[in-house]
């Protein structure tokens, strides 16, 4: 235990073991796959409609707000090249399904459906289409565990994005309950600032919705205030999530530049 | 030759019941029964090691502890070493257990769930994942209600394909 805790030697084993563990795992996951099935099947002509009607209004809704988006990345990068700095890279992503299995209660983790034929590594971000879910802390060949951003072990490096002051967010064990800790009474934050992920730690992609600031009680007595942040993620109920590769293209694009470099 | 032949009689269904019992314990709940979940795989363990001790011993509760903690996301060990005080606890005194009622029964199961609970509460302590729910402790109730059921079941499941 000691081994598995402190070194990791054993992920191997824990990865082979998986691939007995994944088909018991596959069987459960079967009456939801098959409820889930049903009532896709048997939707009304009507309410297909009206679902059709939403999302061509949305999409109306989000095209044009990625117009005004386009143009002010590309102003964004040109300023940045005045500054001489770089500029932020996309992220290469890919759609994952979780599973609906139980793993240890009083734990916050969960399991989805891609593992190293997909290329998952230990530590690789998981978002939603609201926010940051969590990190993958055991990869197996054809599914991986992902440890939520409110279990009690997990801290992730955040920044308010009002004013870019930095924190740390820690999970609660609560599903609707992130910590900010170690920011002084006099810190400039407010209720309902957004909090984004920082990108310090380099295992999150910097800029990704966290949560908004919930609460905050300053007591004089204490050297901290306390405050309390909603997840913007729906940590108890997305079941498609995003796999992240936030530095990979990074990496590609300091090899090519080594490659250029020899020749 | 056939002490050889029934003694491997079986070992599918005693196989099939610990994958039940793996099946059971990744069953998704609604949030407020998911702590009063049964120690599916433990009880199962017990009812094995108390009727056929010299087949379902250590090794086997070793591994599936180990196949416990892959699919619960725990560390590796944490329920391998609760299994196997489990079964040595068991096989120890499977001959008293054989002997009483069934509602002592339950209540000695209950008791071996709590030190089961209080190994795992200690490692996951060690580790700085413990917990201080007093819902902690609900399986060994629940197990302990559960096991009548679940005796009478896997005995009729065992004599009907004369496992001995």
């Amino acid at each position: 235990m000691g081994v598995d805790h402190h070194q990791g030697h054993l992920k191997i084993i824990r990865s082979t073991l998986s691939t007995v563990v994944y088909p018991i795992q596959y069987v459960v996951n079967l009456p939801v796959e098959a409820t889930e099935w049903v009532s896709n099947t048997l939707v009304t002509h009507n309410s297909l409609l009206k679902e059709n009607d939403r999302l061509k209004q949305e999409r109306l809704l989000l095209s044009s707000k990625l117009q005004r988006y386009e143009v002010l990345e590309t102003e964004n990068r040109r300023l940045r090249e005045l500054l001489e700095s770089s500029f932020r890279i996309n992220d290469k992503v890919l759609v994952a399904e979780l599973i609906a299995v139980e793993l240890q209660t009083f734990r916050r983790q969960v399991v989805i459906n891609k593992g190293q034929r997909e290329g998952a590594y230990d530590g690789q971000p998981i978002v939603d289409s609201a926010g940051i879910m969590g990190q993958i802390v055991h990869v197996g060949p054809f599914s991986s565990t992902v440890l939520l951003i409110t279990d009690p072990n997990h801290a992730l490096p955040v920044q308010v994005n009002r004013n870019g002051l930095r924190a740390i967010a820690v999970g609660t064990g609560q599903n609707d309950k992130l910590l900010l800790e170690h920011l002084p009474n006099n810190a400039d934050i407010r209720v309902g600032d957004l909090i984004v992920s920082s990108g310090l730690g380099r295992r999150f992609p910097s800029g990704y919705p966290v949560g908004q600031i919930e609460k905050i009680s300053r007591d004089p007595g204490e050297p901290f205030a306390k405050v309390m942040i909603k997840p913007s993620a729906h940590l108890s109920q997305s079941r498609e999530v995003l796999m992240v590769w936030p530095y990979e293209k990074i990496n590609k694009i300091k090899e090519d530049l080594e490659e250029l470099a020899i020749k | 030759m056939i002490g050889l032949e029934t003694r491997q009689q079986g070992n599918g269904i005693i196989a099939m019941s610990f994958i039940m019992a793996l099946m059971l314990t990744a069953l998704p709940l609604p949030d407020w029964a998911v702590n009063w979940r049964p120690a599916w795989v433990a009880i199962v363990l017990i009812y094995w090691c108390m009727a056929v001790p010299d087949r379902v011993g250590i090794f086997i509760a070793w591994f599936l502890g180990l196949l416990l903690d892959v699919q619960q996301g725990t560390v590796l060990g944490q329920n391998a070493l609760g299994m196997i005080l489990l079964a040595v606890l068991t096989i120890n005194s499977h001959q008293r257990m054989r002997a009483y009622p069934l509602s002592q029964q339950a209540v000695l199961i209950c008791f071996y769930l709590l030190f089961y609970e209080l190994i795992m509460l200690m490692v996951s302590g060690y580790l700085g994942t413990s917990t201080r729910d007093w819902t902690y402790w609900m399986p060994a109730i629940t197990s302990m209600l559960l096991w009548p059921w679940l005796f009478i079941i896997l005995r009729d499941v065992r004599r009907k394909y004369s496992i001995s």
